[in-house]
């Protein structure tokens, strides 16, 4: 076994066995978007997309369950929006190290790696049956909101930091105060690295099954109220998968699921490479 | 005046996230913590679980979880380091910008697509290559080294990059090769960067519940091989919440106090470890 290789050699095995490693990352992503789509496409009509579900999903479409999935994201983002813009514009210009930032941080880094169960059942505890919200679009979505938190915080505070300088410093030359100055020049200028947060937060919500499953519900009826009950896209192709319901409205569902999940990413990678061009 | 007053409100904005940490830990330890108490440490830490019938032994799950992430780990640390090594040393920047995006969408597919196509391609593949159930602890640890690659590949690459190019330079006009340069010199200077990113990977695959409760079998038992039925803390939570009251609803919050405590403590190393740099 002392078979003694040289550096080129050695070099060239490195990089044919990164390279297939890496060939093979990448297949296995395409392979599963490819597999749900061959699978799931064919499901996809107007009827489907638009229709009622009928017999838990046997029959029929997710018109409530996109309707679900849509104002539990609205409601989170609306929640966290604002908290997580706030916090990263605190830290980036009001903090220079310090204590106060470091337990800032902490606290975004923690809820970061917190996993979705304990967000469940958090959200159970607290949103469900402490402040009586019930199994609701206002609990699922105020669940939602504490999780993306800590992704729209980053991001922000990342679109903040990359904000030249000067551009502040002429506001203040300008007679501009520190809260003027956020509001007119810093905040516009970061504006599409804070979408792209955004819009990433949205994709957490959209796939995100196991803090919503005990906070939103799984009813299957149109939502009329923030108080209604709802099953995501996510939540219902869960229970239509593992309890074996429809195998071809799994697939349908997943499709959609994938599609949107496929959107926000794009919309967020094209934002945000487009504001770092503008500034680096 | 203004500015003093909207420096106020932001700071208070600010202290949300660790506000609502606070929250999260306050509610699941006064949900479970006096359980384990009032069960006992020897009954908490059995291998016994019945919790209608008092018995809250969580030892099974907890050597459940164990087992799928240190599987998880065996398939993620290579493929992530391999991507991530690959795309910041042998990758042109037309690569790299077309590879990282495509990686981290990987992380944007939800958990349950993930648990999805383990039901129909990984589980029924071991099934029939390997016998058993294919519901099984191997079936687990490949979908979440699947899922642990972007928290690995995009930290490690990462502190690659944050490797000064100085390195570098001083290591080829020595005469080293690229493969030489990465294993003697960059992977050391990038360590605790890739230390972190495989913990953070760890904390990940242990929180992870939809894609595990899919694939995994759930079988409340020690598993005795890879290719046996296995159950982690989260799953036993999310199958039983629903309808737990009770000791039982106590008991299933004593869990998420675990698992918590857990994530926490490996998030406070990841934490350390790259802030030592």
């Amino acid at each position: 076994m002392t078979l003694r290789v040289g550096p080129r050699t050695s070099q060239i095995i490195a990089y044919i066995i990164l390279l297939l490693m890496t060939a093979i990352t990448v297949i296995v992503l395409f392979f599963i978007i490819g597999y749900i789509f061959k699978n799931g496409v064919g499901q996809l009509s107007l009827e489907f997309l638009t229709g009622k579900t009928r017999e838990m999903g046997k029959e029929g479409g997710i018109f409530a369950s996109i309707l679900g999935t849509l104002f539990v994201a609205i409601f989170a983002i609306v929640i966290a929006t604002p908290l997580g813009v706030g916090s990263a514009v605190y830290l980036v210009e009001y903090t220079r190290g310090g204590v106060i930032r470091r337990i800032i941080s902490f606290g975004a880094d923690c809820l970061a790696a917190v996993p979705s169960i304990i967000f469940g059942l958090f959200g159970f505890i607290f949103f469900v049956i402490k402040l009586n919200l019930g199994w609701s679009i206002i609990s699922g979505g105020l669940t939602l909101a504490v999780m993306i938190l800590p992704t729209i915080i980053r991001t922000t505070e990342e679109a903040i930091k990359a904000v030249p300088h000067a551009y502040r410093e002429i506001s203040y030359s300008l007679g501009g105060g520190k809260l003027d100055t956020i509001l007119k020049v810093v905040l516009p200028a970061s504006l599409p690295g804070i979408l792209t947060g955004v819009i990433l937060g949205i994709g957490r919500a959209v796939g995100e099954t196991a803090a919503v499953i005990f906070t939103a519900g799984s009813s299957l009826g149109i939502p009329t109220s923030v108080f209604s009950s709802t099953r995501t896209l996510a939540v219902h192709f869960y229970i239509l998968a593992r309890e074996g319901i429809s195998m071809p409205k799994a697939y349908g569902t997943a499709t959609v699921l994938i599609i949107i999940i496929l959107v926000v990413n794009f919309i967020a990678y094209r934002l945000m490479h487009r504001f770092m061009a503008r500034y680096y | 005046m203004k500015d003093k007053i909207a420096e106020k409100i932001l700071l208070f904005i600010a202290l949300s996230a660790i506000l609502s940490l606070l929250l999260i830990t306050f509610f699941i330890f006064q949900q479970g913590v006096p359980l384990i108490f009032k069960a006992g440490l020897s009954n908490f830490f059995s291998a016994q679980w019945a919790p209608t019938k008092g018995n809250f032994g969580i030892l099974s799950m907890i050597v459940g979880s164990l087992m799928v992430t240190a599987g998880a780990l065996v398939v993620g640390i290579p493929f992530g380091l391999a991507c991530a090594i690959f795309l910041a040393e042998f990758s042109s920047g037309a690569i790299q910008k077309t590879l990282k995006p495509v990686i981290e969408l990987l992380a944007g597919i939800p958990s349950v697509v993930y648990g999805f196509i383990g039901i129909v391609i990984l589980v029924p593949f071991i099934r029939e290559t390997f016998g058993g159930p294919g519901f099984s602890v191997l079936a687990a640890s490949i979908i979440l080294g699947i899922m642990i690659l972007p928290t690995i590949v995009s930290i490690s690459y990462d502190s690659l990059v944050a490797v000064p190019k100085t390195y570098r330079e001083g290591s080829f006009a020595l005469g080293a090769t690229k493969w030489q340069t990465v294993r003697m010199l960059l992977l050391h200077a990038a360590r605790s960067g890739i230390v972190a990113g495989i913990i953070l990977g760890m904390g990940r695959a242990i929180g992870e519940t939809m894609a595990v409760i899919m694939i995994a079998g759930n079988a409340l038992k020690i598993p005795g091989s890879m290719l046996d039925s296995v159950r982690t803390l989260t799953s036993t939570i999310a199958l039983e919440l629903g309808y737990a009251a009770g000791d039982h609803r106590a008991a299933l919050f004593a869990c998420g106090s675990i698992l918590f405590i857990i994530i926490i403590i490996l998030n406070i190393i990841a934490i350390k470890v790259t802030g030592r740099k």
